[in-house]
This record gives structure tokens, sequence and C-alpha cells, in this order.
């Protein structure tokens, strides 16, 4: 495939593929509540493939902020805000704000230290969370009421939150496009690759880096709120390492530093874990050795299939 | 806050801080040596505590099955070095983080799916069962105090193994600078999978002896392996001596952070409020302690590598 058919083609048709779901589901909203659930997990995944991806940060404590998202939303519901605006605003700050410190600590960290560090922040707030006891400690707790936007109710119903999930990932993908591409982008990758040249040239790499982890958390914290309205519940497995490890895997299975490899992977992981979860109860017996041997094989699985070898 | 109380849970924090050492040193040598991060050390801790369980109700015995569980995860432990993590040496950071994952969730599930989901009971050595009188009305367990001094003992032998030992030097030499080992003739891979596996069998040590005390069940290892992460931030990677320190710290923290807390911020707040905040402040002293050693010294107290 060439350059300007994976730029264009395969986002596209991603996008379509997921606006035809309620169409082709027809009555099933077993079919688009797994669609919503994988569209904001998608969400998150991006945030992590502007970090991982592009900036060659390995955070493992990406759930966290995923997770803080949610629970902001959650505990202004509990206290009876119901505005849709305000709860997803406060989703996106809390997270950005949660980001900005533990950024400030870990980046000022290399290698298996900030991904040791970066994991241990999210086991922290994890924990946080489970001893709220105000809030449901660790059964978590449930939203009295989903949010309304002016007067209107697109969390309503399953298809229209569908596509109010939809058009805010498709945003955010266009957004991280816009990002990628501008000047900053190029300065977050070409950190990446050779940070001491980029320092050399004389950018501030650790401010770079610091505002694409802030970035990336409060994208995270959007993901978060959407899903905590979507379950209309948060509890703090949502905030729990395996799901830090999933979106690593959403995000390098599916192509790291593609965007829509996030996506992809996002699809691919959910719908391969309710697949293999119909077969077994024990299913991560199948996943597990899969990750080792896709770690093996080397990366970037869901997005070669697709035809991303170059002739 | 008694001083009763006070001791009996700096004990306590001592009895956490050697299993996390136990676990932590294993961790931070093949962090060192290898530059590998590997996630599933933690299921090596698991396995040691279903081991034991396993072999100490099928002999009847506690210090065989002991033995036996040693022998089991430090077979465990040279398998896995063999079939999965020999071939991701020297690969990205992110391919290991991808495999190591991979083993945790397939080994939690085939614990599970083996022994089931409920925890399993061990019962504490006749021997060893009972309580000592530390001092008037300070009455502590003796498999606890078994426990620390095990532990206190491991870390005695593992220094004079890594400090005094021709072995202990290659493996020091590796945590500074594998490149040059191997070029002045070591066979890195040997030590690789002789590190590998001494560090599984500790960590599987340490969740055998945890069996009595704690639930075991599966994933039992997930929580205890990323407190020995922090441990290993704190003491620098690579560095057993590090390793050491940084875990009787953590250890001390959590366990008394845990504990008083709650009182700490009745000074603050009033009763209920501090109820609130009090375990929520508990649960990340630890991290709060991480994030200060980093500040002041981002490569831990006692960096090991030289680069």
């Amino acid at each position: 495939m060439s350059i300007a058919a994976r730029r264009y083609v395969l986002p596209l048709s991603i996008g379509a593929g997921l606006t035809l779901v309620p169409v082709v589901a027809g009555g099933d909203t077993y079919m688009v509540n797994l669609a919503v659930r994988i569209m904001c997990l998608a969400i998150a995944a991006l945030g992590l493939d502007l970090i991982l991806g592009y900036g060659r940060l390995v955070s493992f404590g990406h759930a966290a902020f995923f997770g803080a998202g949610a629970y902001a939303v959650g505990i202004l519901s509990a206290h009876g805000v119901t505005s849709g605006p305000l709860l997803i605003a406060a989703a996106i700050a809390t997270s950005a704000a949660l980001a900005l410190p533990i950024g400030a600590v870990s980046l000022r960290t290399r290698g298996v230290y900030f991904i040791m560090i970066t994991l241990a922040f999210g086991q922290m707030l994890f924990f946080t969370t489970s001893s709220l006891s105000a809030y449901g400690g660790d059964d978590g707790l449930n939203l009295p009421a989903r949010a309304t936007f002016f007067g209107t109710d697109p969390f309503g119903s399953p298809v229209s939150f569908h596509y109010v999930v939809l058009a805010v990932l498709a945003f955010v993908y266009l957004a991280c496009r816009a990002i990628v591409a501008s000047r900053f982008g190029r300065v977050l990758r070409a950190a990446g690759e050779d940070e001491r040249r980029v320092t050399a040239a004389g950018f501030p790499v650790m401010a770079y880096r610091l505002v694409a982890f802030v970035i990336a958390g409060g994208m995270a914290g959007l993901a978060g709120g959407l899903y905590a309205e979507f379950t209309e519940y948060v509890s703090p497995a949502y905030m729990s390492w395996q799901r830090s490890g999933e979106f690593i895997v959403m995000v390098v299975l599916g192509g790291a530093g593609s965007l829509h490899g996030a996506v992809l992977g996002a699809i691919g992981i959910v719908l391969l874990e309710e697949w293999l979860a119909e077969i077994t109860e024990h299913w991560r017996l199948i996943f597990g050795p899969l990750l080792v041997l896709a770690a093996l094989a080397g990366r970037d699985g869901i997005t070669r299939l697709l035809g991303r070898r170059t002739p | 806050m008694s001083v009763t109380l006070l001791l009996i849970q700096t004990l306590n924090g001592l009895q956490l801080g050697v299993l996390l050492f136990l676990i932590a040193a294993g961790l931070t040598l093949v962090f060192g040596v290898m530059d590998f991060i590997n996630l599933a050390h933690g299921v090596q801790y698991m396995l040691g505590a279903y081991f034991l369980a396993a072999f100490a109700s099928a002999t009847g015995s506690f210090a065989l099955g002991l033995v036996l569980a040693l022998a089991a995860a430090l077979v465990c432990g040279v398998l896995l070095e063999r079939l999965v993590l020999r071939r991701l040496y020297g690969r990205d950071h992110l391919d290991q983080v991808l495999a190591t994952f991979g083993v945790i969730l397939f080994l939690n599930e085939a614990v599970r799916a083996f022994w089931g989901s409920a925890p399993l009971h061990v019962e504490i050595p006749e021997a060893l069962s009972g309580a000592v009188r530390l001092m008037p009305g300070l009455l502590y367990p003796l498999y606890r105090l078994v426990l620390i001094g095990a532990g206190l003992g491991v870390a005695v032998l593992l220094y004079v193994l890594v400090a005094h030992t021709r072995v202990g030097m290659r493996v020091r030499a590796g945590a500074s600078d594998a490149a040059i080992v191997s070029a002045l003739g070591v066979n890195v891979g040997r030590l690789f999978t002789l590190v590998f596996g001494f560090g599984a069998m500790l960590a599987g040590f340490a969740g055998a002896l945890a069996a009595p005390i704690l639930s075991v069940e599966p994933g039992m290892g997930d929580n205890i392996l990323i407190l020995a992460f922090v441990v290993v931030v704190i003491g620098g990677i690579g560095s057993v001596r590090g390793a050491f320190v940084a875990a009787l710290l953590v250890g001390l923290v959590d366990t008394l952070g845990r504990s008083f807390s709650t009182s700490l911020m009745r000074l603050l707040l009033d009763s209920s409020a501090a109820a609130q905040a009090g375990p929520a402040l508990a649960s990340m002293l630890v991290y709060v302690l991480m994030a200060l050693v980093l500040a002041v010294r981002p490569r831990g107290l006692f960096p090991a590598s030289a680069g």
C-alpha cells in the first residue's frame, strides 16, 4: 500500500466502519455497546501513542489517567452535577493536572526507570481511589444519572451515545494528527530518536515531553470520563496496572507511531478478548502466549498484516 | 499510639521489608546486569507460594516442602529464561514489557485454572507456631520473627556472594558495564541464566515464606512486584545494597504509615475527615518517598552503573 493510501484509506475506512456499526447492528445493542467501549479505549490509546509511539516514552501508568477522568465524572455526579460539558471538562482537567507533577518527576528518568516509575505512580492512584471509602472504595461507585448537554440527552440511547463518542474520537484523532505534523510534534519525535542531538540543537526536550505527557493524560481523562458515563459506574479497576498494560498492547500491536494503529489496536484487542472469552473462561491462557509470540516476532502486528510492507 | 504498638508495627514493617528485599534483589540484578525489564518477576513470588502450598501438603512437612518449592522455583525461572526471555536481551524495552506482560497473564491464569481462584491456606509449621514474649506486654508470633531472621540471613549471604566471590565480582562488573565484561571473555549468556535463575529462586523463597501468613491466591505477586519496583528505583538499579536499604525503608514507611496516618491526620483534621484522608494518604506515602528520592537523586540512592 502506498503512503497516501496508508494515510487516508485506512483511517477513512476505520471511520466508515465505526459509523456503520449501529446501522449494521440493527437493534443489537450488544454490538453498539461493544463499539462504544472500543472507541473510549481508542481515545485513550491515541494519547498513549502520542508519547509512546512518537516520543518513545514507554508509560506504564496510562490507565491511571483514564481512571482519574472516570473518577472526576463519578465523584461530581455523586454530588449531583449533571452538566455534560462541566463533567467532561473536569475529567480532562483532573487527569491533565495529575499528569503534570507525575510527568515532571518521571521524565527526569530514562528507560527502565521511566517504565517502573510510571507504573508505580499509576499504582499510587489505584490505591488512593481504593481507599476513598466515601466514594465506594474497592467496590467503586454507581453514577446516579447520566450527563445532559444543554437540556438534550445524547447519552440517553446507545446509538446516540455511539455517535457522540465517534465524533469525539474523530476530533481527537485529527487533533493528534495536527500535533504530530506540527513543529512541536517533530521535536517530540526527534527527541525520541536522538535526545542528545535535539538537546544540542537548543530545544528544551524535557518541556516538550512534559507537555506531550500532559496532553496524553488529558486525552486519557477524556476517554475515562466518557467511559464512566457509558458504564454509569467507576471503580479502581479502571486504573489497574493490567489496563495500563492493555493500552500498551493496543498501541504496540496496532502499530505504534501511526495514530490509526492505536484505534486498530483497540478494535483488534477488544474483539480478540471478547472472542477468546467466548471460547474459554481461561482465555488469558491463550492471550498471554499470543503476546509473547507477538513480542518475539517483532511488533506492528495488525498494521503489518494490513499491508504495511511497502514494496 | 503506644510504644508496644509502635514496636509491633516496626517488626511488621521489617517483615514486609525483608520480603521486598528478597524480591527486589533478583529484580535489581536482572535490570542491572541485563538491562532487562522483567515484569514476570512477581509471578515467581506467586509460584513460590503455590509450590510450597502444594509440596507441604503433599509431603506433610514444611521444611521438605520449602526445599522442593525452591527447586521448582529455580526450574521455572531457568525455563522461563531459556524459552522466552533469552530471546529478548538487547531488544527494545517495549518488546520486553510486552512479552513479560504476556507471561504474567498466562501464569496468573494457569495458576487460577490449576488451583482455582480461592485463596489456599498454609499452616504455620508446628515448631514455629506460637508467640515470643519480647518484653512485658509484647507478644510477637515466632514464625514472623523467623521470617525476618531468614530474610536478614539471606541478605548477609547475598552480600558475601556478591561482594567477595568471583561470580559476584562478574555480576557486579556486568551491572556496571555488560559489554566490557563480555569483551573480557566472560560467558555473559551463562552469567545471565545464573543471575536470572537465582533471582527467580529468591523471589520464590519470599513467596514460600509468606505463604503461611498471607493469602496464597492468583495475582498475589502483582502488587508486591510494583512495590519491589519502587524499592529498585529508590535503591538504584543493579545495587543489592541499595535494594536492601530501600526495601527496609519502604517496608517500614508503608507499614507505619498505614497504622499511624489516621491518628496523625487527626491532629490536623476532625475525626471523620481524618478517617477518610488517613488511609488515602497512607497508600500514597511510599510513592511520595520514591518521588522525593528521585527529585534529589534521579538514579537512586546507590547507583551501580557507571554509564
